[in-house]
């Protein structure tokens, strides 16, 4: 089975092409293109559009790499401080989600089993449901006389988050790095507490029962053993909220304020209003570096859980 | 039994917590009967913004381009999706599948901003150099479905995972052709899966704001960019008719949905038990 019969019979036994044709699909429009934005990164802008990097005059080909793009944002304190709060409100989301998702999909998951697959389910019923238009109803529940602002304003807790430094006015809760960080874990808050109670809900509950019998206090045994056990949902959990939060753009211009900066906004404002597409694409390939790390965990994760089941 | 043994607690947690991920819908829906062009400011029944929904030319176009985009992202997303989950749960090597994964994987998580940005600078790149593709719907739908395959693999991995390969195999010892397995034993049994991950498709591809952004061209406005431009100028009652309209479409669809998947699954734990006697 050789050359053309054998590719015939790879592509009849399905084999290649189960393979071939996602494979062939991602090469092109997902990796590819990463590599034309680099190229772009390092381009020339000319009036309306980009220069080649590649250009043959008089018979020489010219390779004209412009690295400005870049020693701009190092050396742009905007650009730092831009870089540093995305990843500082990407953070607080995350942590705010993990603080409360993790007691609630461990309530789910020692919840009855009849009520299991409701809870579920009222979990995931958000999801289906516009996130453009939940994260808008953000804006009327924040705005002045909204719902959770008059609730908050009542009970004096706007006054705490002044101290804290979340908002800059008592009263005035919209538009603030507090909107941000809220509308961000609230969005994100059911990718967390998926993945835990996938964890959760699968471990072996004789091992507190042994864990009580040989004395440990059940809060002792909750964080000596299942916090342990669902390091993996833990890490899932929150590279799903932490990633995409980093680029955010939707909720940033819906519900932050002009001194919340975030990169995927500035990315936008890049490419939409200034027309700089050299500038939008070296912000891309810092973004990217910037979520490297945590991408190559999660990929880690999920490839390590696939194969385990 | 476990840590915070009082059961209140817990119960009390997961209540906050609902109330937490329904009250932005629940006053959408209230604030879309509200007698005032002033949102947060309660002044009676109405049903004056669903009416003028239906004279919103703009609004209805961008619908009718949204549902068509949704439908064939979701179909596109779905056949693609399912053969990346074949490729990887039941071949366990071949040459690239460390990157293969990873790219099926990273659109779940990749900031959309960094996506729709190298998608469309790509298709700008090739539009400069064969003369094609313009920029429209087609691109939308391109951007949509490399999303969408995403999501669709995980669903349909997922199900594939928990399959009998016994089935399978059983079929081929009793003589049929791969590609007879694979309409008649295994397409049956993961065909629910199929379905959700069709619903979960459509409803992102309904929703998307950003890719659509960069990829679209004049004259092709999809909904969420509609509602997006309303929403960023402030509070807009007939945004939260459309929402309305969504919700109710969106829980009717779900409710019918995880009504036939249960039918589906007791009738099959039924066929199972039936063959096991």
């Amino acid at each position: 089975m050789s050359g053309v019969a054998g590719i015939f019979k790879g592509l009849f036994t399905g084999r290649v092409a189960v393979i071939a044709v996602p494979f062939l699909f991602l090469l092109l429009f997902f990796l590819f293109p990463f590599f034309i934005v680099g190229k772009i990164s390092v381009s020339e802008m000319e009036t309306v559009t980009f220069k080649d990097v590649l250009s043959i005059q008089e018979g020489v080909i010219q390779l004209t790499l412009k690295f400005s793009n870049y020693v701009f944002i190092t050396q742009d304190a905007l650009y730092f401080k831009t870089y540093l709060a995305s990843l500082q409100y990407a953070g607080a989301s995350t942590a705010l989600c993990l603080f409360i998702g993790y007691p609630f999909a461990y309530f789910m998951a020692r919840a009855k089993a009849t009520w299991q697959p409701a809870l579920l389910m009222l979990v995931m019923l958000p999801f289906w449901t516009s996130f453009l238009l939940r994260v808008y109803a953000w804006r009327g529940l924040l705005a002045e006389h909204g719902w959770v602002a008059d609730a908050l304003v009542g009970l004096g807790l706007d006054h705490v988050l002044y101290a804290l430094g979340l908002i800059s006015t008592p009263g005035k809760l919209l538009h603030t790095p507090f909107s941000l960080v809220l509308g961000m874990t609230y969005t994100y808050l059911p990718f967390m507490i998926l993945p835990l109670y996938a964890n959760l809900a699968k471990m072996d509950l004789r091992l507190l029962e042994a864990a009580a019998d040989l004395g440990a206090t059940p809060w002792l045994a909750f964080w000596k053993i299942t916090v342990p056990l669902s390091k993996a949902g833990i890490i899932a959990g929150s590279m799903l909220v932490f990633i995409p939060c980093v680029g955010e753009f939707v909720i940033p211009e819906l519900l932050g304020g002009p001194e919340t900066l975030m990169i995927g906004r500035v990315l936008w404002d890049e490419f939409f209003s200034n027309n700089d597409w050299p500038m939008a694409s070296a912000v891309a390939v810092v973004m990217v570096l910037l979520v490297i790390v945590p991408l190559a965990i999660f990929n880690k994760y999920q490839a390590e859980a696939q194969e385990r089941r | 039994m476990t840590a915070g043994s009082n059961p209140w607690f817990g119960r009390g947690w997961l209540a906050a917590g609902f109330v937490f991920l329904y009250l932005p819908i629940v006053a959408l829906v209230v604030y879309s009967f509200n007698d005032s062009p002033l949102p947060n400011v309660w002044r009676g029944f109405t049903l004056r913004w669903y009416t003028q929904l239906a004279s919103d030319q703009e609004l209805l176009a961008a619908l009718w381009l949204s549902l068509k985009i949704a439908f064939f992202t979701a179909c596109g997303s779905v056949v693609l999706g399912t053969l990346a989950a074949f490729a990887l749960v039941k071949y366990k090597r071949f040459t690239g599948r460390t990157l293969f994964s990873g790219m099926v994987n990273a659109p779940l998580v990749m900031p959309e901003v960094v996506v729709g940005l190298s998608l469309l600078l790509m298709l700008v790149s090739m539009q400069r150099a064969l003369g094609f593709p313009e920029r429209g719907m087609g691109t939308i739908l391109l951007g949509h479905v490399l999303l969408g395959m995403a999501y669709a693999a995980v669903v349909v991995q997922s199900r594939l995972q928990d399959l009998n390969p016994q089935l399978e195999e059983a079929a081929m010892d009793l003589g049929a052709r791969p590609y007879q397995v694979f309409w008649l034993v295994t397409l049956p049994m993961i065909s629910q899966s199929l379905l959700s991950a069709w619903l979960l498709t459509f409803t992102i591809s309904l929703d998307d704001v950003v890719l659509s952004a960069f990829l679209s061209g004049p004259g092709s406005t999809t909904m969420p960019l509609v509602i997006f431009s309303r929403a960023r100028l402030g509070l807009n009652p007939s945004v939260n008719a459309v929402a309305t309209i969504t919700v109710a479409v969106v829980a009717v669809g779900v409710f019918a949905a995880s009504y036939y998947i249960a039918h589906k699954e007791r009738r099959r734990a039924r066929e199972m038990a039936a063959a096991r006697h």
